[in-house]
């Protein structure tokens, strides 16, 4: 029944926004905390029951295949936990009710699109869900109004719409190869004829379109912009999972299942993956501002995600995958401590905050566990999938690419340690004394982080057989 | 009888890909801000014309149109919510000239 | 391609290159209305009259009623902003033909090989068949963007409180 998980929602949403007066409204919080429960624990515990096949009365109106295997149960974990933490961010930060519901409509709205991008087989539905989180995410930028949002806004607008034509354009190109829009089909046509023109135009096309949307170099653009510009739940939500579902996850499904790999493509993920990580570690180093600090440093990451991508090999892709999931938890452990930082100074100029640790003891003890997943240190869980990426590159004979990716960790390092001993560390900055430890919400989300990146970290033995092995064994034709 | 189909494929997209100049050339050169979403108006149109074409030339007009249909919903969409934010941007700055969009730095 | 498709779809690129150098943003969107129109009629000479309509119905009408409701709710610009502007915009926009033809032109004489196979023609299925049954995920989508379309005209469209 993996259909209820965009199915149960819009029902959610159209039962909250029926005229019934207050009462509806403050339910909308518990029923979206609920929603997004659910998903973790389903997306934890593969229930046979649910995730086989759909219920009679279901398939009888809503007739459409999805099939989840191992990657998809990690995008949904990914998706459950940054939902929900986006949440309980909103609830602290959003004062007014009437904009709280708005924004928790929003984010449903978000994460059906989320889910959707993660369970479809087909190209086009694939591009439908995609403008479904895009518009979300639009709206969630531009949800204060002010002056700077409205232009990061403007410029996410414009670069996802152009990523979008470029998509659509392969799309006709495929239509016209192969007749139909499924995975299957586009994959077997591309497989089957000799790669012709038509085909390299089409395939080059759409991983442009997905390169914009993922935020990598040299389509990065839009990124900084709209991460500093966000107001704090909506950014944690586009760092933590959509720039990530939007860009990474559609590029590993479509390479693998659809265009297959060949050396051109290979090739081309490794150079857009190293040049990502270099532009975006040297750029992290000279930021001032906290939220763009961390936008460039996710265009680093995301960087170390595609160089796994681009080795080929099931161990590299297995990599990325937990990549991913490591970065959507530290990613935004570190945009929640941001908002935090920010709702209890007022300010997000790194050069007026220093010594915030004596004062908001809990976030800055989560903040070195997520610096340190960051940076790759064990035992945290960042440290693992670094080491698979690097070692990936290295057995693949991409040795270059591997001594590259071991040097940009230590500028990754280098703008964290700055970023660390700026904010928290030092002496206190002026006008700081009255700051208090952030709210009781704050702390919660955080440390509830912190403990999934130290517990993954420790426990990987047993992630690296029940997860990600399988994962890796699918990739194995 | 291959040959002609494609044959009218490049045809059209010959034409195809002029109206997606225009429009690109729309959205780099313009300094008024509403122009960008016209530019990225054309650019949709010319991609919902290719997409029809493609769908005649391999006989597949029940599926191109489908997907056209859909598109220009999701379309209307996005140029509503981006004209929300230029309406917004406008209620700020009093001006539409996009050199006013310059103030994120870094 | 017969000559009728040649002149409409010059019309067309004659459209798209009026909307875009012609300098009031009112005549820009009758043009994109016109740019509509004429790829309606091509789209109904291409045997997808539903898509014309759609077409025709919301882009020429919708879209053009966002357009004008949105240029008339901004103040136009004043006047000195204006010459300031305009003053290098014939210089600026005039490359754009320039460009179009001689892309035009290195396309035609390029000749691209046709090295595929293209899929066989299967019999004509009806477009609400082909929608409702096998598409329904695109219904669905198009009824979630549609939702968060209204959240954001609502939320977007509103006029500040006065602080």
């Amino acid at each position: 029944m993996p259909s209820l998980f965009i199915l149960i929602p819009i029902f959610g949403i159209i039962i909250l926004n029926l005229p019934f007066g207050r009462l509806l409204k403050r339910c909308a919080f518990w029923y979206a905390f609920a929603l997004f429960s659910l998903q973790i624990i389903l997306a934890i515990t593969h229930n046979p029951f649910f995730w086989s096949g759909e219920l009679e009365s279901i398939s009888k109106f809503f007739n459409v295949s999805f099939t989840i295997d191992h990657l998809g149960f990690l995008m949904l974990l990914s998706i459950g936990i940054v939902c929900l933490s986006s949440l309980v961010v909103s609830r602290y930060v959003i004062t007014d009710e009437d904009e709280r519901f708005n924004f928790i409509n929003l984010l449903i709205i978000a994460s059906i699109g989320l889910c959707g991008i993660v369970m479809v087989k087909d190209i086009f539905s694939m591009y439908v869900f995609l403008e479904v989180t895009a518009v979300s995410s639009f709206i969630l930028i531009a949800f204060d109004r002010g002056r700077h949002a409205l232009e990061g806004a403007f410029k996410y607008i414009v670069m996802s719409s152009v990523a979008s034509i470029m998509m659509l354009s392969s799309i006709a190109l495929f239509i016209l190869l192969s007749g139909d829009t499924s995975f299957a089909s586009v994959g077997a046509a591309l497989k089957g004829s000799a790669p012709g023109v038509i085909s390299q135009l089409a395939i080059v096309i759409f991983l442009c379109g997905l390169f914009i949307k993922g935020g990598l170099v040299p389509f990065h653009g839009w990124l900084p912009d709209a991460y500093a510009t966000a107001p704090a739940p909506a950014a944690v939500l586009l760092a933590g999972i959509i720039t990530k579902a939007c860009g990474v996850y559609t590029l590993i499904r479509l390479v693998t299942s659809v265009f297959g790999f060949s050396s051109e493509i290979k090739a081309v993920l490794l150079v857009v993956g190293t040049l990502s990580v270099l532009v975006g570690a040297f750029a992290a180093l000279g930021q001032n501002n906290f939220n763009r600090m961390l936008g460039y440093s996710s265009i680093s990451q995301i960087g170390y995600i595609i160089l796994g991508l681009g080795t080929g090999t099931a161990l590299g892709i297995a990599g990325a995958a937990f990549h991913i999931f490591n970065h959507a938890i530290f990613k935004s452990q570190l945009f929640v401590n941001a908002a935090a930082v920010r709702v209890a100074t007022g300010t997000k100029d790194m050069n007026d905050m220093g010594g915030l640790s004596s004062k908001m003891p809990v976030t800055g003890a989560t903040s070195i566990v997520a610096m340190l997943s960051t940076c790759g240190v064990p035992p945290m869980a960042g440290f693992w999938s670094k080491l698979i990426i690097i070692v990936a590159l290295w057995r693949s004979g991409n040795q270059i690419y591997g001594v590259i990716a071991i040097l940009a960790s230590i500028l990754t390092l280098a703008y964290m340690l700055s970023m660390q001993r700026r904010v928290f560390f030092g002496k206190l900055g002026p006008g700081l004394e009255n700051v208090r430890e952030a709210n009781f919400g704050f702390s919660a989300v955080s440390i509830a982080l912190s403990v999934i990146t130290i517990a993954a970290g420790v426990c990987f033995p047993a992630i690296f057989n029940k997860f990600l092995m399988p994962l890796a064994e699918m990739f194995l034709h | 009888m291959m040959g002609a189909n494609w044959q009218i494929f490049t045809g059209f997209s010959l034409f195809v890909i002029m109206v997606l100049i225009a429009g690109l050339y729309c959205i780099l050169v313009t300094r008024n801000l509403m122009r960008v979403i016209i530019g990225l108006e054309l650019l949709i149109k010319a991609v919902t014309l290719l997409i029809i074409v493609a769908g005649y030339v391999t006989g597949q007009t029940a599926l191109a149109q489908s997907l056209v249909i859909t598109l220009i919903i999701i379309e209307v969409v996005v140029i509503a919510v981006a004209a929300g934010v230029i309406l917004s941007i406008y209620r700020h700055n009093e001006s539409l000239a996009a050199s006013n969009l310059t103030s994120l730095k870094g | 391609m017969t000559l009728i498709d040649i002149i409409l779809l010059t019309a067309m690129v004659v459209a798209a290159s009026w909307t875009v150098m012609t300098r009031s943003l009112l005549k820009s969107t009758i043009g994109l209305a016109l740019t509509s129109a004429i790829i309606t009629i091509i789209m109904f000479r291409l045997d997808s009259p539903l898509a014309a309509v759609f077409e025709l119905s919301v882009c020429t009408g919708l879209i053009t009623a966002v357009f004008v409701s949105t240029i008339s709710l901004t103040k136009p610009l004043t006047h000195k902003e204006i010459i300031k502007l305009s003053k290098d915009r014939a210089k600026r926009f005039w490359y754009m033909p320039v460009i179009m033809l001689a892309v035009g032109a290195a396309l035609i004489s390029v000749k691209l090989p046709v090295d595929f196979k293209m899929p066989l023609k299967l019999a004509q299925s009806d477009v609400r068949s082909v929608l409702w049954n096998s598409r329904q995920l695109d219904i669905f989508g198009q009824i979630v963007v549609l939702l968060a379309g209204v959240f954001g005209i609502v939320l977007l469209f509103k006029e500040r409180k006065k602080k």
